[in-house]
């Protein structure tokens, strides 16, 4: 059986990843031009789903775990961090550091639950919790029930930087989203992702060569669900808002759908799987119900057709590594 | 009146049985589920929108052709479980290769468009759908009152649930489905007709989640989101019970249902989430599920 990334290997020669230093300069010179041209609203919403995805794609793609229950730390982080910021007045860095802790807790506790059966198992574990933690929030005080935390104050940056300019929101988006960013790349090319890439090709052998694979997939998913995390709380503080709609299962469905356009186990891939998918939502906002079936769709042609996804696709056609 | 552990027994009885009618959706959803994953490898994310699918055929045929409850019940299995061989023929066969999760990630974006389609045409307000004249009314049990369409749902599914058991497991079909599962490349050696038998149990088992659509629409309101959050209860089902029993499939729903019932009475708050904490509790004693044996 071929495993979920096995169509992933890269070719011998692309060892020395000179693409991936370039995509990045590209990317980075892309984010900084693109607020003058694009709506930064837009853009900033982009970049949370896209650390989102990137996170979750820590877990797919290197591990080859599928957590179908992501939006369970997305959207509690979010909760929290529209909380702290709200109720307890905080400043947003320390509001999106509580959310973000609050992620980190929940992954842990979820993972450590969820890494005791394997495979299709995983995937509905961790998405009846996320179901179940979605009642809570439904049934929970302070989450505000159907109407969510709304109107959340941006704040001051470490109580100077205005964040209610936008050029000044944007600015704190792109800066958590690169340092995310390149954590996540830090993390797959150091000797733990070396690791992670074992057992996502063969657990029985990593294990036989003395490899504890539960505790690293443990920290695997408690490091993806802290990122997740961030996004959410980030998320929270730019849209003011934190709602049931982040901690459904629908949310936890357009993550992996963002990450496989994009293409399971690539670095950029979820990052232009998540503009794709967000831009078509807000573009395509008027044909309503339609979009869902249109999500569906693409993930139906991306599993049939592609599945390296489009920068998997791409990478493969170049031979390069990305 | 008469009171059990301070709570009146009409209440009690009542919630039970509601826990019962539940438990037949989780035993028959869960059992399609178990089949399908037997015999495909698959997990069948679209069951949820299948068993929608099924209530909502039910509803156009009484709707548009007045055709009735009863034969609804033989045509919408045998509707349900034709797009089921079409789905099969047309995506599924293409993933058997694959990782399991190809076969989860695809049946989930079916059950987004099938959803989506339907939300279109009807809207995500319920439609309602009457109960058969022939079981309309209740009996009085003195202890409670049991309506007839509920005593039926219950018999019809544990009837229809035992009849999938004994065709797997005692009889010489089920055996060839059995050994197919263990071995695929040997019974084909056999002359056996494999890939027909795979299409043939994905009809089936989808077939079943549309017959318990069928069941649902008079009890629950015919809408296009009635099958997503059902399969994810679902879901945990198949978890605690582990789909490696077919009786453990059923015993798991059945239980969980009344289990449900009893702490909508006693503890009501909870009754969204007992399933999801027992499988919690299971996951830490049991990691492998009541019936399932270690991976």
């Amino acid at each position: 059986m071929q495993p979920v990334t096995g169509i992933l290997k890269a070719p011998p020669h692309a060892t020395f990843a000179v693409s991936e230093t370039l995509a990045f300069a590209i990317m980075i010179a892309a984010l900084l031009v693109a607020p003058f041209y694009i709506y930064p609203v837009f853009l900033m919403k982009a970049l949370c789903f896209a650390l989102f995805a990137c996170a979750f794609n820590l877990l797919i793609g290197y591990v080859g775990l599928l957590s179908f229950g992501h939006a369970l730390f997305f959207g509690w982080a979010a909760y929290v961090a529209a909380h702290a910021a709200k109720v307890w007045g905080l400043t947003p860095e320390l509001a999106v550091l509580a959310g973000t802790a609050v992620g980190a807790g929940l992954g842990f506790v979820t993972g450590a639950l969820a890494i005791r059966r394997q495979g299709i198992y995983f995937a509905m574990i961790t998405l009846a919790l996320a179901q179940m933690m979605y009642f809570f929030a439904l049934r929970m005080n302070f989450t505000g029930g159907e109407d969510g935390i709304q109107a959340v104050p941006r704040g001051r940056l470490f109580g100077v930087i205005d964040l209610s300019n936008q050029m000044a929101m944007y600015g704190f988006v792109l800066v958590v989203f690169l340092a995310a960013f390149l954590l996540i790349y830090r993390i797959i090319h150091s000797p733990f992702g070396e690791v992670l890439k074992a057992i996502r090709e063969n657990e029985t052998r990593a294990i036989s060569l003395g490899y504890k694979t539960d505790r690293y997939k443990l920290i695997a998913f408690v490091l993806s669900a802290t990122l997740a995390g961030l996004a959410g709380s980030v998320k929270a503080i730019v849209f003011q808002l934190a709602s049931l709609t982040d901690v459904h299962w629908t949310m936890s469905g357009e993550v992996v759908l963002m990450t496989l356009v994009g293409g399971l186990g690539t670095v950029f891939g979820p990052v232009v799987g998540a503009i794709i998918i967000v831009a078509m939502q807000t573009y395509l906002a008027e044909f309503g119900q339609w979009v869902t079936v249109i999500q569906g769709c693409i993930f139906i042609a991306c599993v049939l057709l592609f599945r390296r996804g489009i920068i998997g696709e791409l990478a493969h056609l170049l031979r390069i590594r990305l | 009146m008469i009171e059990i552990l301070g709570i009146p027994s009409s209440a009690l009885f009542g919630q039970l049985l509601l826990g019962l009618i539940n438990g037949s959706f989780y035993a028959l959803l869960s059992l399609g589920l178990a089949v399908i994953f037997g015999m495909l490898n698959i997990i069948n994310f679209s069951h949820g929108a299948q068993y929608m699918m099924g209530a909502f055929v039910a509803f156009l045929l009484l709707q548009y052709l007045d055709i009735g409850y009863w034969a609804a019940l033989v045509i919408v299995p045998v509707v349900v479980g034709i797009t089921g061989i079409l789905i099969e023929k047309c995506f599924l066969r293409w993933l058997y290769q694959l990782d399991h999760l190809y076969g989860l990630l695809l049946t989930f974006g079916l059950a987004l468009v099938i959803e989506g389609i339907f939300r279109n045409y009807f809207g995500a307000s319920g439609l309602p759908y009457r109960v058969p004249e022939s079981l309309q009314g209740g009996q009085n049990l003195g202890f409670m009152f049991l309506p007839n369409y509920r005593a039926w749902v219950i018999a019809f599914s544990l009837v229809i649930c035992f009849a999938t058991w004994f065709v797997i497991e005692r009889t010489k079909l089920g055996s060839y489905l059995r050994a197919a599962t263990e071995n695929p490349t040997l019974v084909r050696a056999f002359g056996i007709n494999v890939p027909r038998m795979i299409t043939l149990t994905y009809g089936f088992g989808v077939g079943l989640a549309g017959l318990a659509g069928v069941m649902a629409a008079p009890i629950y309101n015919v809408s296009p989101q009635m099958g997503s959050d059902l399969i994810i209860v679902v879901f945990a089902v198949v978890v605690i019970g582990g789909m490696g029993s077919i009786m453990g499939a059923i015993l798991t729903g059945f239980g969980l249902g009344i289990i449900e019932g009893l702490t909508k009475v006693f503890f009501p708050e909870a009754s969204n989430t007992v399933i999801f904490v027992i499988m919690v509790i299971v996951l830490l004693i049991r990691p492998a599920g009541l019936f399932g044996r270690a991976a």
